[in-house]
């Protein structure tokens, strides 16, 4: 209780952020800010407060403003709802803010704050609700607006990941499996007696159980193995071998075989090995489609859109749709809002953060009539602008449009290489087997050898080994905050030679910065700054009034914020200044011309910097790295910490600065001419590009809700420091598959030992191939274990 | 001894059975979402509501470490 008293004390009752001497008391407990205040006062009112007891502090940070108007136009809440009749709309959302059971709770409570969304339903892995709600009563807008007001509010983007998602679910596999699954249980129950020796009583139900195996054998086949035949047939069409293509072979004869027998009745066929061997099969498929139900790695700039923007249309405000939008409509982007196309600055003052598609960490000032370019950010007022280009032909949407991508370095995997290998060996034992056994003149025992060498020689180890191993490691990779996005993209991570780390949100992290003041102030001054500062919901003016900690405060009037700008206010009778150099009054003219600059009194105190801090253990990180990749640095920015970089890199490290994304996306190009195998660091749009041509692409980011660019794998930023860990496990991984690739190749030759002499008894095959696999999957395993821990992943 | 024939089309009718039994909860749905369900059968119907009227709870405020 008494731990439980210290914590409440400290930390808001909703958030649980860390309070600060600035804080809300209502209903006997605390809150950081207004927006925590007002989700506890809803929910309070509405007897919900089970939100609370669930789990400790459940509620997020309230950081909303969205307008919301576009949710009014019918065409476009057409595009987003799943059904609508007379009565009843349901709609499935995609929710970043679900984290908890708290949340699970609130959201499937809806009906208690407002009766007309009278069901809610959320899948807590995929971050989704599926809403149903009476449109006669509340409209699309006011259902997210209510929302917004407990926290919850939906990411609505161009893209719609909710209608992604739910193509990805391979239902058919798992059906598959069970069809597989089912045969093959019950070819094992029918093959017993045949195991164990039958009596001469017994030996009247030998033909009927054949038969009912051959039964079960076609829709194993010709259903469940029927990818295997097709993907065969278009390798071999391209003239090329994947590791398909022998196991369609297998498929085939094992049936073929199994059927002649018992048609002939000629004993019993291989139906039990032909049953397991596709359920083991597809369930090395199953293995290998590991998906991450929180996380996207297909997303581009439509994600990052918003799915309509406001227009100015005979001076009133419309919201029309970004895939509506023309040549020549007049868009009004209003205080961190995104300029959705390539347009020409009209009216206002525009100030644009163009970080997510430059890297630039400063906001770019743009004057009347001069070109603003897709995905920059408005910080400040409202500005007008009117569009020269579409959205989908923008300078930065183009960046995925172009053919920059060239394939020819084409992704191959140690499979598909060992396979053409592999069915060259066999076909040429299953030719010689037959070759001698005609010219000794048995043609039953000829054939019987080709087709029993084919079953043996079967490559299924080879299609579980590298599944079970690869997907073994990436849930080691998941445990330490490496989202890799298949196996495959495994087996890049192990190919790479040289590295390539973007700077801003890559080496840097924009979770932690160092707050500088260039002045000085004195304890009364902190007070004033603190008191005018409380006002703003500005994130900059939080993160001051956090360093400033101020424990009382004065009134303050003549209010005045300027979005993006700063704040003025008569605090104490004495006039407050903080902000931008734009609002300073005149006459004051500062040192520096970014951060937030304080003026009091008329009289200049000086500025608040944030310096951006790089990552954690980034030094011990580039030591470990630089003996075995070439390491290089692409950055947007300016050249302004070259100096710091050389610190921490080796003197033969390449520093790029004021690169433009498609300059990446070439420098990388130009390195895999040159046959390198590169691994591409970046956290923003402008690295996109780069992202997605590198052979293999990492995307870092502070938090796993955040939009990343399309990309191989997702890397916490707190993770970055394993890097070389992550590389040396996926590097064992393949020694891993290589030794079992022996192994398998051990209980083979014991195969092929009576393949070639035409006695492979059936029992034999269904002994073989199982213990094969039991040994494989258990190596693999156990193999990862070890090396994850001689990795320090474990 | 045929009666064995007869099982063995039992046999092989129950386990039919079962397929289609998992076949139709696949399609049906029930096994897209795997976790939430388990987590919302743990929920109370109203805690709040009922936390005066509890009667043999020796210290009311135990119920705020439901997690």
């Amino acid at each position: 209780m008494k731990v439980q008293d210290t914590i409440t004390d400290t930390v808001c009752y909703h958030c649980g952020e860390t309070l600060t001497n600035y804080k809300i008391d209502y209903d006997d407990r605390k809150f950081c800010c207004v927006g925590c205040k007002s989700v506890y006062q809803i929910l309070s009112e509405n007897n919900m407060c089970n939100y609370y007891a669930y789990n400790q502090t459940p509620g997020q940070k309230q950081q909303s403003n969205a307008h919301l108007e576009y949710l009014d136009e019918a065409s476009i809440v057409a595009q987003l709802i799943d059904y609508k009749d007379n009565e009843n709309t349901i709609i499935t959302f995609y929710m970043p803010a679900i984290h908890c059971s708290s949340c699970i709770w609130l959201l499937e409570h809806l009906y208690k704050i407002n009766p007309a969304i009278y069901n809610s339903r959320i899948d807590f892995l995929k971050k989704q609700a599926t809403l149903s709600f009476k449109h006669s009563d509340i409209s699309l807008r006011e259902v997210v607006e209510c929302l917004s007001q407990i926290g919850y509010e939906p990411l609505i983007s161009l893209q719609d990941v909710v209608k992604e998602k739910s193509k990805s679910v391979n239902k058919e596999l798992i059906l598959k499996i069970a069809v597989a699954g089912f045969c093959m249980s019950n070819v094992m129950l029918f093959s017993f007696p045949e195991y164990f020796g039958l009596s001469g009583l017994e030996k009247n139900f030998q033909y009927l159980f054949g038969w009912i195996n051959l039964a079960f054998c076609i829709p194993s086949t010709f259903y469940c193995g029927k990818e295997y035949f097709t993907s065969a047939i278009t390798s071999l069409k391209h003239k090329q071998i994947n590791l398909d293509t022998p196991l369609a072979l297998i498929i085939a004869v094992l049936f073929i075989r199994t059927a002649y027998t018992i048609v002939f009745d000629q004993g019993p066929g291989f139906a039990d090995t032909l049953t397991a061997l596709i359920f083991l099969l597809l369930m090395g498929k199953w293995v290998k489609q590991r998906t991450y139900h929180h996380i996207s790695f297909d997303r581009d700039y439509r994600s990052y859109f918003p799915i309509a923007i406001t227009t100015l249309q005979d001076g009133k405000e419309k919201p029309v749709a970004i895939n509506e939008l023309a040549i020549g409509d007049r868009l009004w982007i209003r205080n961190g809002e995104l300029i959705p196309a390539d347009a020409i600055l009209m009216k206002g003052d525009a100030w644009l953060d163009m970080s997510f598609v430059t890297g630039e960490a400063e906001p770019q000032q743009k004057v009347l009539g001069e070109m603003v370019y897709a995905g920059g950010r408005q910080m400040g007022e409202a500005i007008e602008v009117e569009i020269v280009k579409l959205a989908s032909q923008s300078y930065l949407t183009g960046l995925w449009n172009k053919d920059h991508y060239k394939t020819n370095f084409k992704r191959k995997n140690f499979n598909d290489d060992i396979a053409k290998y592999f069915s060259i060996g066999v076909f040429v034992i299953a030719f010689s087997a037959i070759a001698y056994w005609f010219y000794q003149g048995d043609s039953t025992k000829a054939w019987s050898a080709f087709t029993a060498v084919i079953i043996v020689a079967c490559p299924c180890v080879l299609a579980l080994s590298t599944p079970f191993t690869l997907s073994a490691i990436l849930s080691v990779f998941d445990k330490r905050g490496f989202y890799v996005k298949n196996t495959d993209a495994v087996e890049q991570l192990a190919d790479c030679d040289t590295i390539i780390f973007d700077k801003t949100g890559t080496l840097t992290t924009t979770e932690t910065a160092t707050l500088h003041f260039s002045g000085f102030l004195n304890h009364e001054e902190q007070l004033l700054v603190a008191s005018l500062l409380r006002n703003s919901s500005h994130p900059l003016s939080r993160h001051i009034l956090k360093n400033l900690g101020a424990n009382k405060s004065y009134q303050v009037v003549d209010y005045v914020e300027t979005p993006g700008k700063g704040v003025k206010g008569l605090v104490n009778q004495v006039m407050v200044y903080a902000g931008s150099k734009k609002l300073l009054p005149l006459g004051i003219e500062p040192d520096d011309s970014n951060g937030v600059h304080i003026v009091i009194a008329n009289i200049y105190k000086g500025c608040f910097k944030i310096q951006q801090e790089w990552r954690d253990g980034l030094q011990p990180l580039i030591a470990d790295l630089k003996n075995d990749f070439d390491l290089n640095i692409l950055s947007g920015d300016t050249e302004k910490d070259r100096l710091q970089l050389q610190r921490f890199f080796p003197a033969q490290t390449k520093i790029h600065f004021e690169q433009s994304p498609v300059q990446k996306l070439n420098a990388i190009l130009a390195k895999q001419e040159e046959g390198k195998k590169v691994m591409m660091l970046g956290d923003g749009l402008n690295d996109a590009g780069a992202l997605k041509q590198s052979n293999f692409g990492i995307a870092l980011t502070d938090n796993i809700n955040n939009f990343t660019p399309g990309c191989d794998a997702i890397l916490k930023g707190s993770s970055l420091k394993y890097l070389p860990n992550f590389v040396k496990l996926s590097r064992d991984g393949l020694t891993i598959i290589k030794i079992s690739f022996t192994i398998a190749t051990a209980y083979n030759c014991v195969g092929l030992y009576y393949a070639v002499q035409g006695t492979l008894y059936p029992l034999v095959a269904a002994v073989l191939m199982p213990l094969s696999t039991i040994t494989i999957i258990s190596f693999t395993s156990i193999a990862t274990r070890l090396y994850a821990r001689k990795n320090k992943l474990l | 001894m045929n009666i064995l024939y007869f099982l063995v089309g039992c046999s092989v009718a129950m386990a039919l059975i079962f397929l289609g039994a998992f076949i139709w909860s696949l399609k049906s749905g029930q096994h897209d979402d795997v976790y939430t369900p388990g987590v919302r059968i743990l929920f109370d119907d109203e805690v709040v509501d009922t936390v005066d009227t509890r009667k043999a709870d020796p210290s009311p405020k135990s119920d705020d470490n439901h997690n």
